[in-house]
């Protein structure tokens, strides 16, 4: 029970990597917070709104707003419109991120009683599970899940006899990054291109099909079944800084053990480099990392006593993001790295807003020319001129400010290697 | 002509949207898993289904990157070319898989067993570099043994 006390998201994980089954969740204690909100008066809509609002419940697919807040942006009652709906982000595609594949795999009941919990409190009709189509163990494992749910009256009609009714549907996506953009995500959802819509509205008020919708990454809604059975106080403890709970973090790149750990929330980014992921390969040194995926700023050496939470991490420039760092060695190069993702980021742009589908193709191709050994005198500020380009506020969603992120740090840290480039004519990497 | 077997799956998801268009990515997939990949026929075929214009599905098929608007071969090779296998040596596996096939990426091997694709990041990052062959995972690649994960693929 400790275990599972301090790492409530994975404790009872199965270390073979098999899946926790339905009555084997339920023997380490699942649907006891689905019980507790819908059985015999159970708990009001407001009063599941106001315990993850006192958790300080932050979502987890990395712009960290406040969970319960967005709940409590849903119109609700008779005069409310209808239906409402909850949408799960299960479209992890952050490169470098790792860790809602885990949560979904091993233990999917987890993720649907957090969905149920949820539906209840925003007054949800329908649920859908958005799972990026490559996650196909993932989606295999749900689809069981949510079978065996239904048999045991967690969803469908009627749950449990409370009167509260919510379906429950798993949608594969067809692909692309930009499905992870929450308004993008609704369009494809309704069978479009996943082109974000302008904001205002946002989802909670005119979301899927026009009406009231929350997005809520899978991790996120994980924390739910938790904060209901021990309380928002017990849950803003386990977090050891300014932000609640656990976290899964990871590490990727060139360190001794890549890997993935829930935390608390606040271990500090020395911590999980050095002690978890075992520091560095022998013969490297860290040049720095991208704190949780490639939208995100870099951070460097003198940055690795900061706390990997929310606050912390803005405090230093950078972001959280999704707690899944990227690991930048001195024998990789960080000018061929900038490449890699401002041309993931280029193929990915939706081809929506100008700055996003001719900026990052330009930037690509002026770091790829860098690469090449054709760099010339002034491309630094060029590439700077872009990022400014892309900067909140010149388009439509995150994607163009979230490449502008690391470029901008890439630039800012790393010049000398930016500079190299240039005046040898060549990749000093190569 | 869409099958039987293939309206009634697309009828099912159907059923879990308000809106008769929206099962249309589901509806693309749907017929791609029957048949390989969505051909012209075939995607004139599910907009009459489901009462849209050709072109406007044509303007969702083409923007999602696993629905294949092209013949693919037997076996489709996503390789993850985002940015943890590129620091993991996704170069020397994209070199070993194009040298070992012959093809580059969007292309068929001549004998139609394997297409080449790029993919982004596939939550694989700590046992990086990964591909996918069709809806198999392989992690921890290196150029020696692409042969074996590729051997069970005919």
């Amino acid at each position: 029970m400790t275990a599972t006390m301090e790492k409530p998201l994975t404790g009872d994980m199965h270390s073979d990597g098999s899946v926790l089954d339905l009555p084997s969740y339920e023997q380490a204690g699942g649907y006891q917070a689905v019980r507790k909100v819908l059985k015999g008066g159970g708990m009001t809509p407001n009063a599941v709104i106001d315990q993850v609002k006192g958790a300080n419940l932050r979502g987890r697919g990395g712009a960290g707003f406040s969970t319960g807040m967005k709940w409590s942006f849903v119109p609700r009652g008779q005069d409310a419109p209808n239906p409402t709906y909850l949408v799960v982000n299960a479209d992890e595609m952050e490169p470098g991120t790792f860790k809602d594949r885990l949560l979904m795999e091993r233990n999917p009941h987890q993720l649907i009683e957090g969905a149920i919990v949820a539906g209840f409190a925003i007054e949800a009709d329908v649920a859908y599970i958005f799972l990026r189509g490559e996650y196909t163990l993932a989606a295999e494992r749900i689809a069981r899940a949510i079978a065996e749910a239904y048999e045991r009256h967690y969803l469908g009609r009627d749950i449990l006899g409370s009167g509260y009714s919510l379906e429950l549907h798993l949608h594969l996506s067809g692909g692309r990054y930009i499905c992870g953009e929450e308004t993008g995500l609704l369009n494809a959802l309704e069978g479009k291109r996943a082109n974000p819509r302008s904001k205002p509205p946002f989802p909670p008020v005119v979301g899927l099909f026009g009406k009231p919708t929350v997005v809520n990454n899978v991790e996120t809604l994980c924390c739910v079944p938790h904060i209901i059975n021990h309380g928002a106080a017990w849950f803003r403890a386990l977090g050891r800084g300014g932000d609640a709970g656990t976290k899964l973090y990871g590490a990727s790149g060139k360190v001794k053990r890549p890997g993935l750990w829930e935390l608390p929330m606040g271990t500090t980014v020395r911590e999980i480099l050095e002690e978890h992921a075992g520091g560095m390969r022998d013969g490297l040194k860290l040049r720095g990392l991208l704190p949780g995926g490639a939208s995100t700023p870099f951070i460097v050496e003198e940055h690795l006593d900061t706390p990997m939470d929310f606050t912390a991490m803005a405090k230093v420039g950078s972001r959280m993001g999704t707690g899944t760092m990227i690991v930048l060695d001195d024998h990789t190069c960080p000018v061929g790295m900038a490449w890699n993702m401002m041309r993931f980021f280029g193929r990915e742009s939706c081809g929506f807003c100008t700055p996003c589908w001719s900026g990052l193709g330009w930037a690509e191709r002026i770091l790829q020319s860098m690469e090449e050994g054709r760099g010339q005198a002034g491309d630094l500020d060029k590439l700077a001129f872009q990022a400014k380009m892309w900067a909140p506020g010149n388009t439509f969603c995150a994607l163009a400010p979230g490449a502008a992120d690391p470029l901008q740090t890439a630039l800012k840290y790393f010049r000398g290697e930016f500079d190299r480039h240039i005046s040898e004519h060549r990749c000093p990497w190569r | 002509m869409l099958t039987r077997e293939e309206i009634s799956e697309i009828e099912t998801e159907a059923a879990h949207y308000p809106k008769r268009d929206a099962v249309c990515i589901d509806a693309l997939k749907i017929v791609q898993r029957h048949r390989g990949w969505v051909s012209d026929d075939s995607l004139r075929d599910i907009a009459a289904h489901l009462g849209m214009s050709p072109t406007d599905l044509d303007s969702v098929a083409t923007f999602y990157n696993l629905i294949f608007r092209k013949s693919v071969g037997r076996h489709v090779i996503m390789v993850c070319d985002s940015v943890s296998c590129w620091i993991m040596g996704h170069e020397r596996i994209k070199e070993q898989l194009t040298q070992r096939l012959g093809i580059g990426f969007g292309e068929t091997t001549p004998d139609n067993r394997f297409t080449l694709l790029p993919i982004v990041c596939l939550g694989c990052c700590d046992h990086a570099p990964a591909m996918m062959v069709d809806a198999d995972l392989h992690a921890d690649l290196d150029p020696q043994t692409i042969d074996t994960h590729l051997e069970k693929y005919k």
